[in-house]
């Protein structure tokens, strides 16, 4: 166990999602939450669950970024709020 | 209005954080989690079926019904996402109905001769 | 997609990508007793595979890998899998419970065997449903 990267991985964490919520482009929404993504995969390959690593790894930071990408040519990348 | 929403955000993670006192500590044998049906699996996961990774072993096997429910999920999600936004196309073009309108059984018709299932371009 | 391709470099990048994600892609499904992985994991593979072919190959990929096939993979996985899973059922046992129904083998070796087709089918249906999603999103909801 180390604890320092546990800790270190789980404060870039919490700060990417925030910056998922407060960026005011949504590309860089996406781009953020892809990395929020692989940052888990790390995570859980690091807490010995490598399963639960491959799918966060090939779904959230693979297929869900394409898709969130897909629906932002429809509405626009300017957010609303 | 948004330092009240921080403020309540705070108070909850530091009642969360206060909960996981109670948490059991990682890889307890005495844990719930460790003392139900999991010791079965991982004493007799190899000699059942002769499979290594014990979260294959559970996924289909042990707990094949519970991922045949996933997939199921996942194929409706598949095919009602295809015809939300069939209908949706339909919409634009002026020829939409009820629920199963004239179009719907025109696009039905067409599927039972083997045309395209997305319209006349395909 | 009005041109032919794309981009040129996208074009060529994505010609060597995508059969080496395939082939990574068939290892995990079918590895999945001894390493990470299984179904569901080599199906997200695949269905990235092909969605970098639409990419990167705009209407030409439509004569590889038509539209009408993402959905009809993903009911074909679906059916299999159901057709696996009763098959036992209509011999008295329960779900996926094959011992009765093919007689000859060990049990763990059916199990084994089960396991393998169950990712396989299971694989198959991720594939399909995940590449229906994203032709129904590119295509249906404009023009």
């Amino acid at each position: 166990m180390i604890y320092q990267l546990d800790f270190w991985l789980m404060v870039i964490l919490v700060l990417f999602a925030i910056l998922a919520l407060e960026v005011r482009d949504l590309l860089a929404a996406v781009g953020v939450l892809t990395g929020f993504s692989f940052l888990m995969a790390l995570l859980f390959a690091k807490l010995g669950a490598p399963d639960v690593a491959l799918t966060e790894a090939a779904l959230g930071a693979g297929l869900t970024g394409v898709f969130l990408l897909l629906a932002l040519v429809f509405v626009g990348r300017e957010s609303e709020d | 209005m948004k330092l009240f929403a921080i403020i309540l955000i705070g108070i909850l993670a530091g009642f969360v954080i206060w909960g996981t006192n109670d948490l059991p500590e990682r890889g307890d044998p005495g844990s719930p989690a460790s003392t139900g049906v999991s010791t079965y699996y991982i004493e007799n996961a190899y000699t059942d079926s002769k499979t290594p990774n014990m979260v294959t072993a559970v996924l289909a096997d042990y707990r094949g019904f519970d991922t045949f429910g996933e997939a199921v999920v996942v194929v409706a999600a598949g095919l009602s996402c295809l015809l939300i936004l069939l209908r949706r196309r339909r919409r634009e073009d002026g020829t939409e109905g009820g629920l199963f309108s004239q179009a719907d059984a025109e696009k039905a018709a067409r599927m039972a001769a083997g045309k395209g299932l997305y319209g006349d371009d395909t | 997609m009005t041109s032919r391709f794309e981009s040129v470099f996208l074009f060529v990048v994505a010609r060597a990508m995508v059969p080496l994600i395939q082939v990574f892609a068939f290892y995990v499904i079918t590895h999945g007793h001894y390493s990470p992985g299984g179904g569901f994991q080599g199906g997200v593979m695949l269905a990235a595979s092909i969605i970098l072919l639409r990419v990167s190959m705009g209407d030409e990929s439509y004569e590889r890998f038509p539209r009408e096939a993402g959905i009809v993979i993903a009911g074909f996985g679906a059916l299999a899998f159901a057709l696996l899973g009763f098959m036992s059922m209509l011999f008295g046992g329960n779900f996926l419970e094959y011992a009765l129904a093919v007689p000859g083998m060990g049990a763990d070796e059916l199990r084994y065997w089960g396991i393998f087709f169950a990712e396989v089918f299971i694989g198959f249906l991720v594939w399909g449903a995940l590449v229906a999603i994203y032709d129904a999103l590119e295509t249906g909801g404009v023009e």
